[in-house]
């Protein structure tokens, strides 16, 4: 592109601030937000894996060796509450900051001053959950879930549901910014079926968001006013329900799993097809699929529920219904074994993370699917097995996806390439210890042992200590993640190209490494060969 | 009116055929207690429990065989369709006919799976017909049993706490210095699995619990029953089991009840009928007689709240352990 070249000549608004607090702080520029993202979501990441660890310590071998009930509690509910709210979102928020639009075509987001806020907003929601773990009567030990009457009896409750407002809010920004841009700013010829996958699955995501998060501020402001305020929203005693918190949490709760993995769907359908050098298979079956989960997942809450003692009739419906995502999700794992049938693979290091994403993704799909059968799940509900279902799903579902895409874009956000050699090593650590920590899980579930308990029967003891050998090694091997990016930050020599992998399409490539502070002044050109996709018409 | 049960007739012969590839993976003994290296689910020894042990060996069945056939697809992919092998890519990326086929098999799958568990659905809901009635009571962190009915006939006064046994409550101290595998009873290792004192039943009756709570949500979980239910405190669930075998089952709180949610184990004597009734029988002479030992405050201070909804709450006292 011509105003490339001239880039470096532009006005001083168009180049980033050397001030570095100017710069930093106060930026609206989409990409350096989206790095404010990544970086802060790298920071939770480490911070929620630290607190993982002690539960992992803690449970090496039977008997309370190094903290007591209330503090492991405290520890499962904050590991949590900062992974699912402080690393897998906001790093797909940053994803979605950083790329989308470079994906369709606009120079910046839809509401740049906007995008500021929703992202300072986090780290106050964070300093503030985190600082319960210091204040007199402890953090939230509840569960992430927040179940009264368990959770009206911390002492915390007023600094966590501000901090999940102020969390929430910043979500529902969020969205509404990428749901803006997406439908307003694409380049023109870019038209909604022509979008990458991974646009697409933001903009079903964003719309999710913005549905059940005020869900969750209700929930949680009922708990607020339940403890302080003398309301009787979940007190039997007062004429109350226990079960309708549970039935509004799971409302949010549900489409809320999906929140965490549908832009994970999107990352992958960019990055198989560039390492199978062939379109993606099934394009609109994709975006279909990807609307139908999302849709689903508004009807499916209660199989959260099946032990509460629901009626035969509704345990009936939100079975059948939760059954039935499995098509659609199905759909997504053929769609995906069918791109590399008949391509030209090469296995860098962001395409061994997807291939890994969809096998191991798939065997968390296979215990959902057994998860959703009611009988069944009498024995498995809150047992390790469930566990090890939506950490199979998070972790190497989610988690496995945002490094994927990191390594896949990372020439492009910092004109380096990666050390290949690293990223290998990174990724053979991660995909054997995540095993070794999870799948022994299903086993202990199975076996009968309930989850968040900080002691166990010794027959227990076998599988949680090799968990937890894997649990110390798969921390340990995201150290090397963290080395691979410092290294191709500031210490990596090579640089990358525009187009940094050979099979790579889309408008994300056409413009240099590193993509400049603006780009796109001019709306490019949109090429049907040089859409993710190929061609849809056929 | 049905003793419960998995449905008759060609729905087992289905789970069968299916549970035996499952079955031959991983063992299927009927197992009171977790066993170290325990792979699989337990069967279970009621009548009811092999309904969530059958979905659960059928499911993983199909899963297994799904998982083969595509990870076996990616993987000849992997080394088929490698740039390095000289692979050239295709240009095509659409096929209806195998997008049908796709989403109508899995379709036919669950629909079969739904017939299954629909099946094991109905029976389970279905409380009728039901001898007995045990009310189960969750506090933090202890249960209470209440003995409601027998036989048609009303129990009088026969009740009581169980909680964690003193020898695991001692171990599970933080750096106690005991060890947990020294735990054990009849040569079994009952750490955090046992109680002071447990809840006993006859075999081969229908039994309803009626399974609430006193303060915040517990779960009332035994294995080898086959399913677990919320007590929730303001609300009365109930479920039901049968049990085939004598034996000593145990199980533990399954929804995190606070900090001591690791330690409230539950534990289910079944005993023959004709034992149960002389036990029952002896609890209720008990009952009757006044209990000059035991001045009303020693039960109380456990949980104020008992007296409020078991108002028989006395009989709980004199096994402080």
């Amino acid at each position: 592109m011509a105003h490339a070249a001239t880039h470096d000549h532009h006005d001083d608004h168009h180049g980033a601030p050397k001030n570095f607090f100017v710069r930093w702080c106060m930026s609206t520029n989409h990409k350096d937000i989206g790095t404010l993202y990544l970086v802060f979501s790298l920071l939770m990441f480490f911070i929620g894996g630290s607190f993982a660890m002690v539960i992992r310590a803690e449970l090496f071998k039977p008997g309370l060796q190094l903290v007591q009930p209330y503090f492991f509690n405290e520890m499962t509910t904050m590991h949590a509450l900062v992974m699912i709210f402080g690393a897998v979102m906001p790093a797909f928020v940053g994803l979605g900051n950083w790329m989308i639009p470079l994906m369709v075509g606009a120079p910046d987001m839809a509401l740049p001053r906007m995008n500021n806020l929703s992202f300072w907003i986090l780290p106050f929601a964070f300093a503030l959950l985190l600082s319960t773990l210091f204040l007199p009567g402890g953090g939230p030990a509840g569960g992430w879930t927040m179940y009264p009457p368990l959770s009206l009896q911390g002492s915390s409750t007023a600094y966590v549901v501000f901090a999940v407002h102020l969390m929430g809010i910043s979500s529902i920004m969020g969205a509404i910014n990428i749901i803006a841009t997406i439908l307003n700013m694409r380049a023109p010829g870019m038209d909604l079926l022509k979008m990458p996958v991974f646009v697409w699955s933001w903009l079903i995501t964003a719309f999710l968001l913005i549905a059940v998060m005020p869900v969750l501020a209700g929930a949680v402001t009922m708990l607020l006013t339940d403890k302080y305020f003398g309301t009787n929203f979940f007190n039997a005693a007062g004429g109350g329900d226990p079960i309708l918190f549970q039935h509004i949490f799971w409302f949010f709760g549900h489409p809320e799993v999906y929140i965490m993995i549908l832009p994970a769907f999107g990352l992958v359908s960019e990055i198989i097809p560039t390492f199978a050098r062939k379109p993606i298979f099934g394009y609109k079956a994709m975006v279909f699929a990807i609307a139908s989960i999302a849709f689903l997942s508004f009807i499916v809450w209660a199989h959260h529920m099946f032990a509460v003692g629901l009626p035969l009739g509704g345990e009936i419906f939100f079975m059948y219904a939760t059954m039935l995502i499995a098509v659609p999700t199905g759909v997504k794992v053929f769609n995906w074994v069918s791109t590399m049938w008949g391509g030209s693979m090469t296995f860098e290091t962001p395409m061994l993370f997807a291939i890994a994403f969809v096998i191991l993704f798939t065997i968390g799909g296979f215990s959902g699917l057994m998860l959703a059968l009611a009988p069944a799940d009498f024995q498995y509900h809150d047992t390790y097995f469930v566990v090890a279902h939506f950490h199979y799903v998070l972790v190497t579902g989610a988690i496995f996806a945002i490094i994927a895409a990191t390594y896949y874009w990372l020439p492009k956000w910092t004109g380096h390439m990666y050390s290949e050699m690293w990223g290998k090593i990174h990724f053979w650590n991660s995909v054997i210890w995540v095993n070794v920590l999870f799948f022994p899980q299903h086993f202990l579930g199975l076996a009968g042992m309930p989850r968040r308990i900080p002691d166990y029967n010794v027959a227990f003891a076998n599988f949680n200590m090799i968990s937890s050998i894997g649990g110390f090694l798969f921390g340990a091997s995201q150290l090397i993640f963290l080395g691979v990016i410092i290294h191709a930050l500031w210490f990596s020599k090579k640089k990358a190209a525009d187009r940094v992998w050979e099979g790579a399409k889309g408008l994300e490539w056409t413009v240099p490494s590193p993509a400049p502070h603006h780009t796109f002044d001019v709306p490019p050109v949109i090429h049907d060969h040089e859409l993710a996709h190929g061609h849809v018409e056929d | 009116m049905t003793s419960g049960g998995i449905r008759p007739g060609s729905t087992k012969r289905v789970v069968a055929a299916c549970a035996l590839i499952a079955l031959a993976m991983f063992g299927g003994v009927a197992m009171a207690n977790p066993q170290p290296g325990q792979l699989n689910m337990t069967r279970g020894s009621s009548t009811w429990s092999p309904v969530p042990y059958f979905l659960n060996n059928v499911a993983l069945g199909v899963c297994v065989v799904i998982g083969i056939l595509v990870f076996g697809a990616m993987f000849i992919a992997m080394f088929r369709f490698r740039k390095s092998r000289g692979a050239v890519a295709e240009k095509w990326s659409h096929n209806t006919t195998l997008e049908i086929i796709w989403t109508t098999i899995p379709v036919i799958i669950l629909i079969v799976l739904a017939y299954l568990a629909t099946g094991g659905l109905r029976t389970f809901s279905d409380t009728t017909g039901s001898l007995m009635t045990v009310k189960v009571t969750g506090y933090q962190w202890k249960w209470r049993y209440d003995y409601v009915d027998y036989q048609g006939k009303a129990i009088d006064k026969v009740g009581f706490m169980s909680k964690l046994d003193r020898e695991s409550d001692e171990t599970r101290q933080l750096n106690s210095g005991l060890d947990p595998n020294a735990v054990k009873v009849d040569g079994v290792n009952t750490y955090l699995i046992n109680v002071d004192e447990p809840l006993v039943v006859p075999v081969g009756v229908k039994i309803r619990f009626v399974i609430t709570a006193g303060d915040v949500i517990h779960s009332w979980w035994v294995p080898a029953l086959g399913w677990k239910m919320d007590a929730i405190p303001g609300i009365v669930n109930a479920a039901w089991t049968n049990i085939t075998e004598p034996g000593v089952y145990r199980g533990q709180c399954a929804e995190l009840c606070g900090q001591d949610h690791g330690f409230m184990p539950i534990v289910v004597k079944a005993l023959p009928k004709e034992e149960f009734e002389k036990w029952l029988a002896d609890k209720e002479a008990q009952a009757k007689q006044p209990a000059p030992a035991a001045p009303a405050a020693a039960s109380t201070a456990a949980t104020p709240s008992t007296a409020q909804i078991a108002p028989d709450a006395p009989v709980a006292q004199g096994h402080q352990g």
